[in-house]
């Protein structure tokens, strides 16, 4: 059975279990046919032109868990942010783990969305922001949307700050044989309001895995939501992950995007700005290897005058690594003294690395300041030149020229050890020892 | 210690030096002077050992070894410093670390381990102090929004701890201001010894008043037209270098 008719057959087997009378339902049947209509992307649609899921398709994936798996702490602990205290909601094969979780309801809400979809106290936060920023016509999306079901749920009411960070990991066991996942998450930061996340999909085991996740962000007047995404995966292991992020008046949203590992990645990142003096940040660093894929498709829609946008991402391409940015920037006609800034530099490590850049501007105001450029190279030469001349080795200075300009990205990371864990990481891609400050 | 011979180089085809000759001994410092584009610069990275520049014709020796098979890291490991007019940005990388990774890669090369943290951590301090430098300033990274001066600094910073037989000082002056020339001059001057040798490239005669040189070099159009003492230098900065130009038509 092709996975598409898998799937309509598999919605039959899910509405057993949930409740038909929800309006959620209503909203995951008609996601349901957009699905059904259109079927997985395939290549031939611009937006998938550089990226094909037909690898992905091939798999025979169970849609729902055979049974359910736990993990030792232990065995899982390096996947945490664990020298922080943090909340914690952690799911094992798309089922939420309480043993590895540390939500809280102590004025703000930390928990899961299979709680927020059923009971009443959350009826009306549900009512007013689920599914309202994802685009329903994209067919992923809706296909998560119909089996939306778990994920995290995360409400900062006004003028609250959440004190820690709060980490979201979906974990995949490999017990379940090959695997589709579709996590669904909502972040609500009402006026005022303050939160910090980091997210990340982790594969424990050998097996297809295809997480196909979306998260809505919601940033209301002055606002702060800073969204940090770890995607440091097993060489077997597949996301599409679709955020949708809408920013009021003054609100100030940050997504970060560290994305070191994993069969075929892709990041569709849509920022709608819908107030003014609304700054928008996506960054990303990117270091891949062998056959491995990576493609960001960044949407920033200035709808309002005044808004900022900064867009900068960094790839590090080598063996046969195929890297992939599309950034579209729409600069409605309103949108007047609208700042637009994206960048995308990128270094091919070997003849046979790939990447695909290419901006999109469009833009209907006529007084803005919109910035784009994007380069392609090799380490420059001279720089190599002088760190050999130090006694460094041609192949450690290579690895340190890498690893500094992957490295300005991180200036923006606001969680301390966050930053230092994504350095080692990076230095450890790359095979450097810098050693540690005296 | 350092003996070119009859050295011709050039970079993408287009020849740079065309024949030059220099003997440097231990103990000694020298001045090569010219005007800009006579092939100061290339001089010295033909030296420490870019690989895009071709070594045509001749020899460069370094204690009686040929460099022409060895890398740019390998002729440091041999004791070979060049102190960059225009410095590399590293970001991420502090100062601290990258002097660190840069000895400890010798230290390597010469089968001795790590040189302990205490140790390092102490030498840094030491010399650190000799060119005024503050504990802030080695934390941060590498020549990353330095000013001219600093960049400078830094490099004769490097060039104190990583001790080389051999210093090149290309342009080191540029930049500076006075009182930082005095500073960077200062430091040179104590590092130096009987059994080292500094050869200072420049095009004003300036920090040589700090450095002085037991020889004067001019180099023009690719060969060294003429030699001398300090004096030399002095010449040529109330002539100018018209005068030697003419002198050669």
């Amino acid at each position: 059975m092709e996975l598409k008719e898998k799937m309509l057959s598999s919605f039959m087997v899910l509405e057993q279990e949930l409740d038909l009378s929800a309006p959620v339902h209503e909203i995951r049947s008609k996601s349901l046919k957009t699905f059904e209509e259109k079927g997985f992307p395939n290549s031939k649609l611009e937006a998938w032109k550089y990226t094909s899921l037909a690898k992905l398709l091939k798999n025979d994936y169970s849609i729902f868990p055979k049974k359910e798996t736990t993990i030792e702490l232990k065995d899982v602990k390096k996947y945490f942010l664990y020298e922080i205290d943090s909340y914690k909601v952690v799911f094992i094969d798309g089922i939420y783990s309480p043993f590895l979780s540390d939500t809280t309801h102590d004025g703000i809400d930390v928990c899961l969305l299979s709680a927020a979809l059923t009971k009443p106290k959350y009826k009306s936060v549900i009512e007013k922001y689920f599914n309202q920023v994802a685009d329903q016509e994209e067919s992923l999306t809706a296909l998560n949307t119909s089996f939306a079901k778990e994920g995290a749920y995360i409400y900062i009411p006004k003028s609250m700050v959440a004190e820690k960070p709060i980490q979201i990991i979906h974990f995949s066991t490999g017990e379940q044989g090959d695997f589709m996942l579709q996590p669904r998450s909502l972040v609500v930061a009402e006026e005022n309001a303050q939160v910090q996340i980091i997210e990340r999909h982790q594969s424990l085991a050998e097996h297809a895995v295809w997480t196909n996740a979306v998260t809505e962000i919601f940033a209301d007047k002055n606002a702060l939501v800073d969204y940090y995404k770890i995607q440091n995966d097993r060489h077997d292991a597949s996301l599409v992950d679709n955020t949708y992020i809408a920013q009021k008046e003054s609100s100030n949203v940050k997504v970060h995007t560290f994305s070191f590992g994993g069969k075929l990645t892709r990041n569709n990142l849509n920022f709608y700005q819908k107030g003014e003096r609304i700054d928008s940040t996506m960054k990303g660093i990117t270091i891949i290897e062998e056959q491995q894929h990576v493609d960001h498709y960044t949407l920033v829609n200035h709808e309002q005058p005044n808004c900022e946008s900064h867009q900068d991402y960094k790839g590090i391409y080598a063996d046969k690594a195929v890297g992939v940015f599309n950034g579209k920037i729409y600069v409605d006609q309103i949108a007047q003294k609208t700042n637009a800034f994206q960048q995308n530099n990128n270094i091919l490590l070997d003849n046979k690395a790939t990447i695909n850049t290419k901006p999109q501007l469009e833009i209907f105001a006529d007084d803005v300041k919109c910035s784009h450029g994007c380069t392609i190279g090799q380490l420059d030469e001279d720089a190599l030149f002088y760190l050999r001349s130090r006694g460094i080795p041609k192949k450690e200075a290579k690895g340190l020229l890498t690893y500094a300009f992957a490295n300005n990205v991180l200036e923006s990371v606001a969680i301390p050890a966050l930053k230092t864990r994504i350095n080692k990481l990076i230095a450890m891609k790359l095979g450097v020892e810098i050693g540690h400050d005296l | 210690m350092l003996t070119v011979k009859e050295l011709h180089a050039s970079v993408e085809e287009k020849e740079i030096l065309k024949g030059i000759n220099l003997q440097v001994n231990p103990g000694e410092v020298h001045a090569i002077m010219g005007p800009n584009g006579s092939g100061k610069s290339t001089l010295s990275t033909v030296i420490a050992g870019h690989e895009d520049y071709e070594v045509e014709k001749g020899s460069i020796f370094f204690d009686g070894e040929d460099l022409a098979e060895l890398d740019a890291e390998e002729r440091a490991h041999k004791g070979i410093f060049l102190s960059f007019q225009y410095p590399v940005e590293i970001p991420g990388v502090t100062v601290t670390n990258f002097i660190k990774t840069a000895i400890n890669a010798s230290r390597k090369a010469q089968g001795l381990d790590d040189m302990p943290a205490n140790e390092m951590l102490k030498k840094i301090r030491e010399k650190a102090a000799l060119l005024e430098i503050d504990s802030k300033f080695l934390s941060r990274s590498l020549n990353e929004g330095f000013s001219g001066g600093e960049k400078k600094r830094n490099e004769i910073f490097q060039l104190a701890m990583l001790e080389p037989k051999l210093a090149i000082l290309d342009e080191t002056d540029s930049g500076l201001d006075i009182d930082a020339l005095k500073i960077v001059a200062n430091g040179v001057n104590k590092l130096k010894s009987k059994d080292n040798a500094v050869v200072v490239i420049t095009h004003y005669q300036r920090l040589l008043d700090y450095i002085v040189p037991d020889f004067v070099h001019v180099l023009y159009n690719g060969r060294i037209v003429k030699s001398g003492t300090k004096e030399l230098a002095h010449e040529l900065e109330a002539k100018g270098y018209d005068w030697i130009k003419q002198e050669l038509a």
